[in-house]
């Protein structure tokens, strides 16, 4: 434990110190890395520890940014207090769609198929919705209240903390859930529910904690993610492959563990960039010349990793994760 | 008064009576086997004690309080464990953890609960498998760590489905022991379904025999074997021999 203790130290340490060294641009793309981190960790609580698929956590994403973008550009709410109502519908929404699926036994891919729909609902309600601007996007006024850190306003420098401290936090409490009773029933009911029931586990509950946390810490995400962009598209925030972004962090740094979406978002977002930039330099303007290297990279890896980058890294590595 | 009391109970499925009005009563600190044919209901009767199906009929006490009804995970909080007959472990958590799982229901802080499996890991010979995860055991010790699981529960009465099948002669000696010692030691009732009848005739003191779905006989071991019923429909000729 002494060595791993040393090395988190050593990682935040440099983190912390590193915008020093960084660019505009670097920086806003480390922003990026973080809130990925965030989000990957955010789903794995899901997927990851209770063995519940989601293929819409965009919905919760959109929903944070909506709510308290909402909030903040109508009643001139601060976001470090939107947030909190921010959470409220998330979790709200999110044990709605659980009650839902747990009392008809919706479960594996139909419950998957349950929380697509419900993204898709959200996306096809918030087009319509004039309040928050409808098709045309919901926008954040920039002017005149840069600084304003208690409303969240400021770049990427400042989105830079922020979003380190989030991904921080969430890696720390993932940590303490993974070690704490809950997180051994999730795991349980993960394996095999029909056997978690029969040494006392009360499924139903395990599942909708497990939907709960996710749900709020998604709702943080979208509460950064709406006043760092200052913009949010509802054909964007809640489309499927917003989805799918979240999900592509903890899945190929290693679905279940505690680094695998952190790993994840430090390869795949810079992975990204690059190869907007290498398509440029080539001269290839073809749209979806982007996506077509992007897969390519991703089959590589999860051909190479398939149970995820982090668990093989750290088996090389030789240090432990979350076992007592 | 009887650790766990079955009054008539019955289920059906469609049109097949599983269990049909089958009633019995187990003392506590006793070691009682349930014993038939394939298909006379015994894994359907253990269901519906432990609550994974409600019953069509009937009544099930343990210790004084009607379960029938009750949801398993209640029915385990209450002190009854059971173990499948097609082991279900957690196959992708290490022996230790699966085992902590159960121990986590009495012994919420998850350290403690790590400790107190240690215990019952080293009881049932695992300890030295503690590391693996369950899904790399070998069948015998996965049977052993379903034990230890629900053991690790800390139940007043154990349902043990078939622990025994698959094992050979020096295993299934080596689990008589051990679950000797947990009845003992431990006061654990322990009512079981079981075809090794070498190991029913040396644990239970009471042996009841089911024959599609209904009771046909009960008794100690030597009475029933001799029950000409029991022999017919379940030993067959050559146990006479």
């Amino acid at each position: 434990m002494r060595r791993e203790h040393f090395l988190l130290g050593l990682l935040a340490a440099v983190l912390l110190a590193l915008p020093l060294a960084l660019d505009r641009y670097q920086t806003s793309v480390l922003v990026l890395v973080f809130l990925a981190a965030y989000m990957g960790q955010a789903w794995n609580v899901m997927m990851g520890f209770a063995g519940l698929l989601s293929l819409g956590h965009a919905l919760y994403l959109g929903l944070g940014a909506y709510v308290s973008a909402a909030l903040f550009v109508h009643f001139g709410l601060s976001p470090l207090l939107g947030l909190f109502v921010a959470v409220l519908i998330c979790v709200g929404v999110a044990m709605a769609i659980g009650a839902l699926s747990f009392q008809f036994r919706i479960e594996g891919v139909y419950f998957a198929l349950l929380t697509i729909a419900f993204a898709e609902v959200a996306r096809i309600g918030f087009d319509h919705l004039k309040w928050t601007g409808g098709a045309g996007g919901f926008f954040l006024s920039v002017a005149g209240s840069q600084g304003q850190w208690w409303n969240l306003r400021g770049g990427p420098l400042f989105f830079y903390y922020v979003s380190l401290a989030m991904a921080a936090a969430a890696f720390a409490l993932c940590v303490a859930l993974r070690r704490s009773k809950l997180g051994y029933q999730w795991l349980a009911v993960r394996e095999d529910a029909e056997a978690a029931r029969a040494v006392g586990i009360d499924v139903t509950r395990a599942r909708m904690s497990a939907v709960v946390v996710s749900a709020a810490m998604s709702a943080l995400g979208g509460v950064a993610h709406v006043f760092y962009y200052n913009n949010v598209f509802s054909a964007q925030i809640f489309d499927m492959s917003r989805s799918i972004d979240i999900m592509l962090a903890p899945i190929i740094g290693g679905i279940g563990t505690l680094f695998g979406p952190i790993l994840g978002a430090f390869i795949l977002i810079p992975l990204g960039e690059a190869l907007i930039h290498a398509t440029q330099a080539l001269g290839i303007n073809a749209p979806g010349a982007k996506a077509v290297f992007f897969g390519l990279a991703l089959m590589i890896i999860i051909f190479l990793a398939p149970s995820g980058i982090w668990p093989s890294l750290r088996k090389r590595l030789g240090i432990g994760e979350g076992k007592p | 008064m009887s650790l766990l009391r079955v009054e008539r109970v019955t289920k059906r499925f469609r049109g097949l009576v599983a269990v049909d009005a089958v009633s019995l009563e187990v003392e506590k600190g006793a070691i009682f086997a349930v014993i038939g044919p394939n298909g006379a209901g015994k894994t359907t009767l253990f269901n519906l004690i432990a609550g994974v199906y409600p019953c069509d009929d009937g009544a099930v006490y343990f210790d004084g309080a009607r379960i029938d009804g009750m949801a398993p995970e209640a029915v385990c909080a209450l002190g009854l464990a059971r173990t499948f007959q097609i082991v279900r472990p957690f196959p992708g958590l290490t022996v230790h953890e699966n085992v902590a799982i159960g121990a986590m229901l009495r012994q919420p802080k998850p350290q403690a609960a790590f400790a107190e499996a240690e215990e019952v890991l080293r009881k049932l010979d695992l300890w030295d498998r503690r590391a693996q995860t369950a899904a790399s055991l070998t069948l015998p010790d996965r049977k052993r760590l379903e034990v230890a699981r629900a053991l690790a529960t800390r139940p007043g009465l154990l349902l043990l489905d078939e622990v025994m099948a698959g094992l050979r002669p020096t295993e299934t000696d080596r689990m008589v022991e051990i679950l000797r010692m947990i009845n003992r030691e431990e006061g654990v009732t322990i009512v079981l379904i079981e075809h090794v009848m070498r190991a029913v005739m040396a644990l239970a003191e009471q042996v009841h025999v089911l024959n599609h779905g209904a009771s046909i006989a009960e008794g100690s071991p030597r009475e029933v074997t001799r029950h000409p019923q029991v022999i017919a429909s379940y030993l067959g000729a050559e146990a006479l021999g």
